[in-house]
């Protein structure tokens, strides 16, 4: 019998269709038939250790478990039946036997799958008389609270670990009565997914430590949400009580994130209520920053604007930015007669700009990631970047895809690569060039012998029936980001495989459809000539920067100069938080609800555009961002700003989007010198994925976790010894004019003759651009 | 013959009489006005009054901050924030009752898992200025801890029933 045939069964006394090798707990599912279960969970293997699911099966002497019982054909089913009830009523007293019925004081309380299904299924009194077992509790980390006496073993989250983050770290020791689950060693869990065992958890042994015992699942209001931080768009359920944000869950959505969201989206809320929220708008006289209302904080804005003259006014926009406030900056921007407007502010290279598509994506469908056969990262620590995303590469590399990257750092990956490159920044095109030649395909000039495992990711892309070259953010950051997309896009096109772009933020498709960029305009139709693009506008200082939801000092490529060049101007800063550079130097400061308190909408980096409310309340004086562009618009005395309602705006974007497609096709580059040189030392950057936006830095639970940048600067065991340099040690480095101290951690994922120092973290903000020679000593 | 017997019945007012005997004995019997406030009524161990929060005899609070009480209330008159406190134990920051609101229903007392909140026998308070009839947790404390003896014993009492 094949796959696609179907047969059908019987459960209680009802017709079900089902495809061979089902099991039965699917099929009733589909049905909308319940079946108490703990353990199984449709993304995880089956384990069967919870016996919750025992239901009879018409010959079977015993009662058997639904969750791995596999369909027959004409099979009988009863899941009510006294049989069944029974066996059901007997695993919930053996069940409940070492549970500490401590409901009142667990925050699984109203929530939790023990109470319902115990409600539902088990007796009424308690036959138990025998003390209860008592299970210490470890530490394991910031974010997850633990209460092992709770556990009632159905291993979701050690399968989980193991199957969905890729980390046994979680495990269960002993047998029996003495069975326990934990960390085989004490340490905080350090996965990207880890949050996920918190939904997963069926009682309240697992639980959310940052919004612990502060609210019941039933004070709670959900709300659909959308995730904020990178391009996937991740759907997310809001949880509000009073209008204030408690925590957030993942919503399913099988084409996006399955049933699972990353910690980031899971816990960078916390970001919302930081005590540096900028709460009313402020303007600067004489000198000092105060406290001023709307009004007269957007008249001086809007005199700022109509002051300056059009193209002496620039605009660098968060890619995290909705498409509302995305477009209507640029309306506003163009309409006063400016193209200087850019949201690529990490981007380390803009000599592409006229080979660019016009809309660049992902190359395919999140969902098709899973079963791609070859993938190769270029510049990507995908699994920090994009965490959801690197679980569907995970997920193909499972079903036999062959995963190969070259990466200026030995990235840490949930899963074994199968070619690993790992070179100085600077060799990277060279690297790439290898593979091009391998193919047979333009080098741009670069002159590059293909070695082994150039052939080998040659041969392995080439072969594949459906494949990807992702672009990560190290190559988006690299000073010779054009050329290494170019070489990308020839080999993507010569071994037919897409080519793919995974974004800096959560609306890099929404930015470009609305035109956030100085050489398109909304819809993606070209401009000639174009405007200053992020780099260019520190090349050629303006006189007027307007910034929307930007730390200038964190979120560019060249923290030190840009910050110098907008605190030599008169600079607009719209955003949600202060900082103490933004309170020296920005002149008028207007406050911006951040997500879940503004409604609007991301364009995923598939380019699917996802509309969500705001939910919370913005605090004190704070407006949502495009109705301050909004009013900014009419006070500047343009036409077509009267929009009541986002959706309006989305509405106007999407319509005049109709017609733009996601499109990778690059043009053909004109400039193919590289930029980058070998240094003596070079620096290799990248954003950790806790530092990626305002939010995300402010978010506590998260900044104390392992993932989050502890003040170390990497550098590997020979070029710790060249230095003289031993662990924990201090070390100066200096880029371009500015120079910071660091903390030496030794890492042999560095390769030779680099640090591995990240961007938008405290103390690089004095420093320069991700890539390039940096100048390291003892200090 | 039904007809015959409540005819003589109604002639000779035997119904009136009946009612006017009850009437009468009341009237010849021993009064008991009381002088209130000089003197006071019997409250029973069941009475709801005023409410209060009680603490373990070590000193311990008994809120666990479940908020069930917050939940059952029928006139959402209590307001409870929680937060983990230093030792890690599940505790109320905010513990308020609307006075205006209660109904007196005690509900609250009969949903507390740990008889933590409980209605008093004081039925003598009042207010003088607008936001005063908002109990706080420290208020509801401190009536527990004056009046912990007679809680106790009224619960003990009650223990069989309850």
């Amino acid at each position: 019998m094949t796959e696609d045939q179907t047969f059908t069964i019987e459960v209680d006394g009802q017709q079900l269709e089902a495809r061979p090798g089902q099991m039965l707990i699917e099929v009733t599912d589909a049905a909308g038939i319940n079946v108490p279960r703990f353990c199984y969970h449709k993304h995880l293997s089956v384990a069967a250790n919870c016996r919750m699911c025992l239901v009879e099966v018409e010959k079977a002497p015993k009662p058997l478990p639904a969750c791995a019982t596999p369909v027959m054909n004409g099979m009988k089913v009863f899941t009510r039946s006294p049989l069944a009830r029974e066996a059901q009523k007997g695993t919930m007293e053996f069940l409940l036997i070492n549970h500490p019925l401590d409901c009142p004081i667990c925050d699984q309380g109203g929530e939790c799958e023990l109470q319902d299904v115990a409600m539902g299924y088990g007796g009424d009194i308690s036959r138990f008389t025998e003390r209860k077992r008592v299970v210490r509790d470890e530490d394991i980390g910031s974010l997850i609270a633990t209460d092992m006496t709770r556990c009632i073993h159905c291993t979701r989250c050690v399968r989980f670990g193991g199957e969905i983050a890729g980390l046994r770290e979680l495990g269960a020791t002993g047998r029996g009565e003495h069975l326990r689950i934990g960390l085989y060693i004490e340490h905080a869990v350090a996965s990207e997914l880890s949050g996920n065992v918190i939904d997963l958890c069926p009682v309240g042994a697992l639980t959310a430590k940052p919004s612990a015992y502060q609210a019941r699942s039933w004070e709670l209001s959900e709300y659909d949400g959308v995730a904020p931080h990178d391009g996937l768009g991740s759907n997310l359920h809001l949880h509000v009580r009073r209008n204030r944000l408690m925590r957030v869950v993942p919503r399913e959505n099988e084409d996006v994130n399955q049933t699972w969201i990353s910690d980031r989206d899971r816990f960078s809320y916390q970001g919302l209520y930081s005590d540096d929220r900028l709460q009313r708008p402020m303007l600067r006289e004489n000198g000092k920053l105060r406290e001023a209302d709307w009004q007269e904080a957007l008249m001086a804005a809007a005199r700022a604007l109509k002051d300056a003259s059009g193209a002496r006014i620039g605009a660098l926009i968060s890619p995290s930015a909705t498409l509302e406030e995305h477009y209507l900056a640029t309306r506003l921007l163009r309409a006063l007669g400016s193209n200087n407007i850019d949201h690529r502010l990490r981007q380390g290279d803009f000599r592409g700009d006229a080979a660019d598509p016009a809309l660049p994506w992902l190359g395919q469908r999140i969902a098709d990631f899973s079963n791609n056969q070859a993938t190769l990262l270029v510049g990507s620590w995908l699994r920090k970047d994009q965490p959801m995303l690197n679980h569907r590469v995970r997920q193909s590399q499972i079903d036999g895809a062959l995963v190969m990257a070259i990466n200026p750092v030995a990235y840490d990956f949930n899963y074994e690569l199968d070619v690993d490159i790992v070179c100085i920044p600077s060799a990277m095109t060279k690297e790439l060039a290898g593979v091009a030649a391998a193919l047979g395909v333009d080098t741009l000039g670069i002159e590059a012998v293909p070695d082994p495992a150039h052939h080998g990711i040659a041969d392995s892309l080439k072969s594949a029936a459906q494949g990807t070259v992702l672009l990560g953010n190290a190559a988006t950051m690299h000073p010779d980001f054009s050329l290494l997309r170019a070489l990308a896009s020839g080999i993507a096109a010569a071994a037919g495989v897409t080519l793919g772009f995974v974004g800096s933020g959560s609306n890099d498709c929404g930015a470009w459809m609305a035109g956030a960029v100085p050489h398109r305009d909304t819809g993606g139709k070209a401009i000639a000539p174009p405007g200053l693009d992020a780099a260019a506008m520190l090349e050629q200082p303006l006189d007027l920067y307007l910034t929307f939801g930007v730390e200038p000092e964190m979120d560019v490529a060249e923290p030190a100069r840009m910050a110098a060049a907008l605190g030599a101007a008169q600079l607009l800063a719209i955003g949600s938080h202060t900082s103490p550079w933004l309170l020296e130097h920005a002149d008028i400061l207007l406050p911006a609800a951040a997500y879940a308190e503004t409604s609007g909408t991301f364009v995923n980096i598939e380019g699917n555009a996802q509309s969500f409310r705001g939910v919370a309340a913005p605090p004190g004086e704070t407006r949502p961002g495009w109705k301050i562009l909004r009013v900014l618009g009419n006070l500047v005395g343009l036409d077509g700003f009267d929009y009541a309602e986002s959706t309006e705006v989305r509405d106007e974007v999407l319509a005049a989007c109709a017609d733009l497609a996601p499109d990778n096709r690059i043009g053909d580059l004109q400039d193919r010198k590289p930029k980058s040189a070998p240094g003596e030392w070079e620096r290799v950057g990248g954003v950790p994925i806790y530092a990626v936006d305002a939010l995300s830095r402010r978010a506590h639970a998260l900044q104390l976790t392992p993932d989050a940048w502890g003040g170390e600067l990497r550098l590997n065991t020979a070029a710790a010894a060249a230095l003289d340099l031993g662990e924990a040690a201090a070390v100066r480095v200096a880029q371009g004019e500015g120079s910071a101290e660091f903390e030496v951690r030794i890492d042999d994922a560095v390769p030779d003759g680099c640090i591995w120092l990240p961007t938008a973290v405290p103390g690089s903000e004095a420093l320069g651009a991700a890539f390039g020679p940096v100048a390291v000593e003892k200090a | 013959m039904k007809t015959i017997t409540n005819y003589i019945r109604s002639l000779f007012l035997f119904e009136l009489l009946k009612g006017l005997s009850i009437t009468g004995g009341y009237f010849f019997s021993r009064k008991f006005t009381l002088q209130y406030p000089e003197q006071k009524a019997p409250v029973s161990p069941r009475f709801r009054g005023l409410h209060a929060l009680r603490r373990y005899p070590n000193g311990e609070e008994r809120c666990i901050a479940c908020k069930l009480c917050e939940a059952v209330c029928p006139a959402l008159a209590i307001t409870i924030e929680a937060e983990p406190r230093e030792d890690g134990s599940r505790r109320t920051t905010r513990y308020d009752i609307d006075l205006f609101k209660c109904i007196y229903c005690g509900f609250c007392e009969e949903s507390c898992p740990v008889d933590s909140i409980v209605e008093t026998r004081i039925y003598e308070y009042h207010f003088e200025n607008r936001g005063e009839q908002i109990m706080t947790k420290q208020m509801l404390l401190d009536i527990g801890d004056k009046y912990e003896e007679q809680l106790a014993d009224d619960r003990a009492a009650q223990a069989n029933v309850r």
